[in-house]
């Protein structure tokens, strides 16, 4: 590889989603030899079949031990391939293990190449790990929103209220109970089936 | 006032003990506030106790070294003030390969040189033909699956490196892969033996046991600097971890004890499947046949627990024999201060056993000389020299 030439990534992703953000960013920063995985099977074969200068892994991924087989003397391996981190870097590491990721680079890459890429993948994998807790957030609100109304709907039919007023007692039953009005509805909604 | 600590594991059932003495609160009785924290890979594991986001781990008595020694990653001593399991792994092989190992086979199915033979012979006879190397299965470069792999196989004649494709495989990954042809053969921990058997896809061939009588398997790892700033929360995480050990080993608690570690945040497999670990008494082959050892997995009986430097150094020398590392007496010092029996006499206030230590019992070649690494890897012919 010239020094000029952009570096060959591979990014070994189970989520295709965290991936795409992943492969995007590194374009956008002129980063155009990317290559995705999403498939583990063979995941050795295609990787020599690759041969990338870098390898981008996710810390969920059980496949990672299968990478550190390429630091092994073996008949397999054109080049050796050595871990991004040394002793030096321990910031480095704190930060990819604190955001789910770790790289392996090819020995005799620059480390003034590497650092920015690496830095890279440690913000979108915290963008992604952001993403998906809003997500998270928004879907769990959503549940509520229609417990809530499920039960509201239980309290007008039995009790004869307007739907303002079935509201207003299940948010005062909250208050009193130091509950969530999400937690008193969904006992209106257990009640209310146990007692069909 | 407890000691809040964070502890990594892989869903294996020679983690009984650290899962054991948070479950049953053994752990608590030492103030100790523990949060285990299962792991996808071993070098998660590593890394995690490396950077300090685990106070201790469930790890490969290899990676402890390897760790140590600055072997395939960054240098970061650690020490084992436990040893968490003695044996308890084991060969499985495809259908396909068990009909052509017990084609070749002279003599007994039970004993590893009959069977490493037949090996050879499967090996020579798909050369001749023209057949794909066979591909083994097992979990790590730096794994005591690798090193029986190759000991099992090599005294047989097979070279590991030249006769056969040897692969890493996660544990839950070679049960699919052994079904669906990736490899024909795997050396794990338990379950995951007795899962392919169950599914029909493989057959038990050896128990770790038949190969070596003794090998350590996972230890309780700590990084040595941790351990020398916290050295009461070490004692009480080792008194904790002994407590766990001895009520697994009473045989009135398996039970009890496979119930907690079939539980879905811890291992999450079948007790059932689990009890068949703990008692030794494996389902062996898909049709059915039993077969019993009272040597499968040790987790703190027969002196299990105490960590043995003689170990330490065998492994070491398992990573010189497979060209992993390099012979030196500096190397062997510091992968033998790995192991710490001394942390553990101290922990649970006794003094240094009289009697010596459990031998490793290889089932070939000659015993193992701590003392003479060199003159002991010189008497093996594989990995054969002429490459």
């Amino acid at each position: 590889m010239s020094a000029e030439q952009s570096p060959k990534i591979v990014i070994v992703d189970e989520s295709p989603i965290r991936a795409a953000i992943l492969e995007e960013g590194l374009r956008e920063a002129g980063y155009t030899s990317v290559v995705r995985i999403s498939e583990m099977q063979s995941l050795l074969a295609r990787i020599y079949a690759l041969d990338p200068d870098i390898i981008v892994i996710d810390l969920e991924n059980p496949s990672r031990d299968i990478l550190e087989q390429m630091f092994q003397v073996s008949r397999a391996v054109r080049r050796p391939i050595a871990m991004f981190v040394d002793q030096s870097d321990a910031a480095s590491i704190q930060a990819s293990v604190d955001a789910g990721v770790s790289a392996y680079i090819v020995d005799g890459l620059k480390k003034e190449r590497i650092k920015p890429i690496l830095d890279l993948c440690v913000s979108r994998f915290n963008a992604f790990a952001r993403l998906q807790d809003e997500l998270d957030r928004t879907k769990s609100a959503l549940e509520e929103r229609k417990v809530i109304d499920r039960a509201k709907g239980i309290l007008m039919k039995l009790k004869g209220l307007t739907e303002e007023e079935a509201y207003v007692l299940m948010r005062s039953t909250a208050m009193r109970e130091k509950k969530k009005i999400g937690e008193i509805a969904q006992s209106i909604l257990t009640a209310s089936e146990l007692l069909k | 006032m407890t000691t809040p600590l964070h502890v990594g594991f892989i869903p294996l059932i020679d983690a009984a003990a650290l899962i054991v003495a948070v479950d049953k609160e053994f752990a608590a009785e030492q103030g100790l506030d523990v949060t285990l924290v299962r792991e996808v890979s071993w070098s998660n594991v590593r890394d995690k106790l490396n950077i300090g986001l685990f106070d201790a781990a469930h790890l490969l008595a290899p990676v402890a070294i390897a760790s140590s020694l600055g072997l395939g990653h960054v240098k970061v001593p650690i020490i084992a003030p436990f040893n968490l399991g003695i044996n308890g792994n084991a060969i499985t092989v495809s259908p396909a390969l068990h009909a052509a190992l017990m084609a070749e086979i002279e003599g007994d199915a039970f004993d590893p040189m009959a069977t490493a033979r037949a090996l050879a012979r499967v090996v020579a006879r798909r050369r001749k033909s023209g057949a794909e190397p066979l591909t083994f299965g097992m979990t790590f470069p730096f794994s005591t699956h690798n090193y029986q792999l190759r000991f099992w196989m090599a005294a047989g004649g097979v070279d590991p490196d030249e006769d056969v494709h040897l692969v890493v495989l996660p544990p839950p990954y070679m049960v699919d892969s052994v079904a669906n042809g990736h490899v024909d053969a795997f050396c794990v921990g338990a379950p995951w033996n007795s899962i392919a058997v169950d599914r029909g896809v493989g057959h038990i061939l050896h128990f770790v046991s038949d190969i070596f009588v003794h090998a350590a398997e996972k230890v309780l790892a700590v990084r040595q600097s941790w351990s020398e700033k916290n050295p009461q929360v070490v004692a009480a995480l080792v008194r904790a971890a002994s407590r766990a050990a001895e009520f697994i080993e009473h045989p009135a608690n398996r039970a009890e004890v496979a119930r907690i570690l079939a539980q879905p945040e811890r291992i999450g497999v079948d007790a059932e499947v689990i009890q068949r670990t703990l008692d030794g008494r494996l389902k062996v082959s898909p049709d059915g046949s039993i077969r019993d050892s009272g040597r499968y997995l040790l987790v703190g009986r027969e002196g299990a627990a105490r960590p043995d430097p003689v170990q330490a150094a065998w492994l070491y020398a398992q990573m010189a024999r497979w060209r992993q590392t390099s012979l030196s007496p500096e190397a062997l010092k510091t992968a033998i201060a790995v192991f710490r029996p001394d942390l553990y006499d101290a922990a649970l206030g006794k003094t240094a056993p009289a009697v010596p230590n459990r031998p490793i019992g290889p089932f070939a070649g000659p015993a193992f000389d701590p003392n003479d690494i060199a003159g002991y890897l010189a008497s093996f012919e594989i990995p054969r020299r002429t490459r």
